[in-house]
């Protein structure tokens, strides 16, 4: 272990050396980097549960470079965007590659970032001293999911307008305000050219940058407090002689390299998409979008796309309009509570007891069902199930103060567990 | 094997596991940025638009000249005269380039006396290459001043014969260019295109 | 829960989703289109058909003549001679000579552009409703369709597939009775047999799905190249991995 630090930590000679260090004179660059990469400690024990953080940093960059690409192309008016991207798909070279690279990314965005946040619930990484990295996360997540709302009117397909009509207007459900919300949002009294342009105004700059400012302060709040680990120890507690954690390995070259595999998995499992199924049977891009909007003909069946589902299903599980907006941006806001709504006294589930574990799956079953139930008609069998797993939806939240603290936990150990 | 046997294995198979990653990463990292790069070329959309263009030259009359757009760009189609046609070797000497030297400016068929496929038609960018200004018409000879006729460039003054010659002393530096063209048929040429079929 | 069956999990879930597509959107079953897009002579045969039978009223306004012509492998002359009518240059776009006010007068909606149609419809879908029409004395056009019902698009191809009439049944369900077409009879003779016919449909279908999507063929023979050199990386990768943590116990 010395022997590879050693290496790691050598100080660069010659003219490079000499490079260096100017900088180093003007510029905190090696000592940055000492403290986020080559001296950042994180436990040895990390599976591949947390890899869904670099992988959303990949898809972020990825979503960067192709959109700044389509920008190039696509026309964000509504007389003219459906057609751009058709120049983009056949006439631009490379276009085609540009638009699924950016289409896939969206979803699997959507993919990654659950699973990071579900990792957090796995392993307590929401609480304490996390729980403002988790708000920063949560607020990343809101705006992710703006931008892809933004984002999917672009193309100005039969679902694009569909769909945020019906969105749109459901922030008329808001008593006294919301009418003059909706002409707010809309820039007109219906979706329309000018609605487009500002959406495109909010995809493409307002948005964006918001989100890497938010990820960049979300990783400074990581590195001030240090990374959680499966076992849900602190890994600080326990240095050696030199001060560095017992537990821990240096993230670079250690995890760099652990994720850089992880990172070619994921390319490889993102790539098979763009080539082999781009449209992912109608799931990321969907049929009726194929189809220039038609402001006098709704499709037969709108739903939003695949990642908003869930939510989706809890608003129209709720008969009422206003309570419907109501409960559906509950759903979407009680993570945020999460830190404090958990009472357990450990953090991983690896040591929590079969109450919290019986918990944690209805809530999984439930947020997925929930998902699929969003994407179908509502009616039938369908109604009185989105009901019921709203209800277990809301339950895994609202009982949590309960059932953690009665949950019997398990004791932690010293060491994270490590099998080498 | 000793210990340190074992580790300068390691260290080695360390050291070439990098460079082949880093190398691997970095190729791939190259290619994927082809697409993106070659993106912005002109997409079949600008090919098409930027096609070659067909003027008929029936209705146009000995000393007359018009006006097309080929890929956004004005180019001149004058039909020179007989007087046009004999005034053009007189103000040979206060020429820059009267012999089109400068290989840029114009294909090879048209290095000639009447830069272009046939003397009566000037095939000629609207395009003065001092800056790019649109240069006026000035085909009436000025014999007092020594002004055959040309075009006369309104931005700063450059003077151009009726070959597109640039005259000595302007801030012009070359001769108007000649755009790739062929002859059709007798009456029609297409302009941005000099071989092969159309 | 590992991570390979996490994914695996996903997998089977999306595939599953993306099996459940086959039906028109009024629950109609559709006929399998069964084409095969790698078949060049059928997709030539589906150009003349689309060329001949329907840009007299539909557009394929996204598509470049230049672009079917390269895949087609068809010469210049070809292209000039048996696929464009009203175009001149093979850069330019396949458009219809309708103009678009007109056919809404006329028909009482503009016909739709087709580049995308077999995108958005499906192929089983247009496969179904070109061979769908069935005599209908209460409509205009003297025909409906069983695929999309009250269609205002005339029976273009009846020439070769002749008119045939729809055998019905009718389903009463909690007092509500509803028709449904089981079959259908040919009762007036094209100049082809259903087999023909079929074939011609294909062949047209085969068309409209590669005009959706040119590139197709293409990027899944470039996705190849892009594994192979992503699986040699990873592989790299996975053996740096283990060497630098080697010395991690």
């Amino acid at each position: 272990m010395a022997r590879v630090e050693a290496e790691v930590g050598k100080r660069p000679e010659g003219v490079w050396g000499g490079l260096v260090k100017w900088i180093d004179d003007r510029f905190p660059m090696t000592e940055t980097l000492k403290y986020h990469v080559t001296e950042y400690y994180a436990a040895k024990s990390f599976n591949w549960w947390y890899v869904f953080g670099v992988l959303a940093f990949v898809v972020l960059a990825i979503q960067l470079v192709t959109g700044i690409f389509l920008t190039m192309n696509y026309k964000p008016a509504a007389a003219e965007a459906f057609a751009s991207v058709e120049y983009i798909m056949r006439d631009v070279e490379w276009g085609w590659l540009i638009r699924y690279l950016h289409s896939t990314g969206a979803s699997f965005f959507f993919i990654v970032v659950y699973l990071h946040m579900f990792r957090a619930m796995l392993y307590g990484s929401y609480k304490k001293p996390r729980e403002l990295i988790w708000l920063i996360g949560m607020l990343i997540f809101f705006v992710l999911m703006a931008e892809g709302f933004a984002g999917y009117l672009l193309p100005w397909g039969q679902m694009s307008y569909w769909g945020a009509q019906v969105i749109i207007s459901l922030f008329g459900a808001i008593p006294v305000v919301g009418d003059f919300l909706v002409e707010t949002i809309r820039g007109d009294y219906s979706i329309s050219d000018i609605t487009l342009n500002r959406f495109f105004a909010l995809h493409v700059i307002v948005l964006p940058l918001t989100l890497i400012g938010l990820v960049f302060v979300h990783i400074v709040a990581l590195h001030e407090v240090g990374s959680n680990n499966p076992d849900g120890i602190e890994i600080k507690k326990n240095k050696d002689a030199s001060g560095k954690p017992v537990d821990g390995v240096a993230f670079h070259p250690y995890h760099t390299t652990k994720d850089l595999v992880a990172i070619i998995v994921f390319l490889m499992i993102f790539t098979a998409v763009v080539f082999f199924a781009p449209d992912m049977g109608g799931y990321f891009l969907e049929h009726a979008n194929f189809e220039p909007a038609n402001l006098t003909a709704t499709p037969e069946h709108i739903a939003p796309v695949w990642y908003y589902t869930p939510y989706y299903a809890i608003l129209r599980a709720v008969p009422d309009k206003l309570w419907g907006f109501i409960l559906f941006g509950a759903s979407v806001l009680l993570p945020v509570f999460l830190p404090w709504l958990d009472r357990a006294r450990v953090k991983s589930i690896r040591y929590r007891g079969w109450i919290y574990k019986s918990a944690l799956t209805v809530f999984v079953v439930s947020f997925l069902s929930l998902g699929w139930l969003g994407m179908q008609p509502a009616e039938g069998v369908y109604v009185m199930a989105a009901r019921i797993f709203s209800v277990l939806y809301f339950a895994f939240f609202l009982l949590m103060p309960y059932y953690t603290s009665i949950d019997k936990t398990k004791p932690v150990p010293d060491r994270v567990v490590y099998h080498g | 094997m000793t210990e340190d046997d074992v580790d300068r294995i390691d260290r080695n198979r360390r050291h070439f596991l990098t460079v082949a990653t880093v190398v691997t990463g970095a190729a791939g990292a190259g290619l994927a940025s082809i697409p993106f790069l070659a993106s912005l070329r002109p997409s079949a959309r600008a090919q098409a638009l930027g096609a070659p263009v067909e003027v008929p030259l029936g209705s146009i009359q000995p000393g007359e000249m018009v006006r097309v757009l080929w890929r956004g760009r004005l180019v001149f189609v004058l039909r020179r005269d007989e007087g046009m046609l004999a005034r053009l070797p007189e103000t040979v000497a206060e020429l820059r380039d009267p012999d089109s030297a400068v290989v840029d400016q114009q294909p090879d068929y048209a290095v000639n006396e009447t830069r272009s496929v046939k003397p009566e038609w000037l095939v000629v960018e609207g395009s003065c290459t001092h800056l790019g200004c649109a240069p006026l018409e000035d085909f009436e000879p000025r014999p007092v001043e020594g002004w055959g006729g040309g075009f006369f460039c309104p931005c700063h003054g450059s003077k151009f014969d009726l070959a597109g010659r640039v005259y000595k002393g302007v801030p012009a530096p070359t001769n108007m260019r000649v755009p790739p063209h062929r002859f059709v048929r007798d009456d029609l040429i297409l302009i941005g295109q000099d071989t092969g079929a159309a | 829960m590992d991570k390979v069956k996490v994914i695996a999990r996903l997998f089977a879930v999306f595939a599953l989703l993306a099996m459940s597509q086959g039906f028109a959107a009024g629950g109609a079953a559709l006929d399998h289109a069964d084409i095969d897009p790698g078949n060049k002579a059928s997709l030539q045969r589906g150009a003349r058909n689309f060329m001949n039978y329907c840009s007299g009223c539909h557009s394929a306004k996204y598509v470049r003549f230049n672009t079917i012509g390269k895949y087609l492998e068809l010469s210049e002359e070809q292209l000039i001679e048996n696929l464009m009518f009203n175009a001149e240059k093979t850069f330019e776009t396949i458009n219809t000579a309708m103009p678009a006010d007109s056919a809404e007068r006329w028909f009482g909606t503009a016909p739709p552009d087709m580049s995308l149609m077999a995108r958005s419809k499906g192929a089983d879908y247009v496969y179904s409703f070109l061979r769908g029409f069935y005599l209908d004395p209460d409509s205009p056009t003297g025909v409906d369709n069983k695929v999309l019902a009250g269609t205002s698009m005339p029976h273009v191809l009846w020439e070769l597939q002749g008119y045939q009439k729809a055998l019905s049944s009718s389903h009463t369900e909690d007092g509500v009775t509803s028709h449904s077409i089981d079959g259908f009879e040919l009762v007036i003779d094209g100049s082809m047999d259903g087999e023909d016919f079929d074939d011609f449909v294909r062949d047209t279908v085969n068309f409209l799905v590669y005009i959706a999507e040119p590139i197709r063929s293409e990027r899944r023979k470039l996705g190849v190249w892009v594994l192979m050199f992503l699986i040699f990386f990873w592989i790299l990768s996975v053996m740096l991995k283990k060497q630098i943590w080697k010395d991690v116990k």
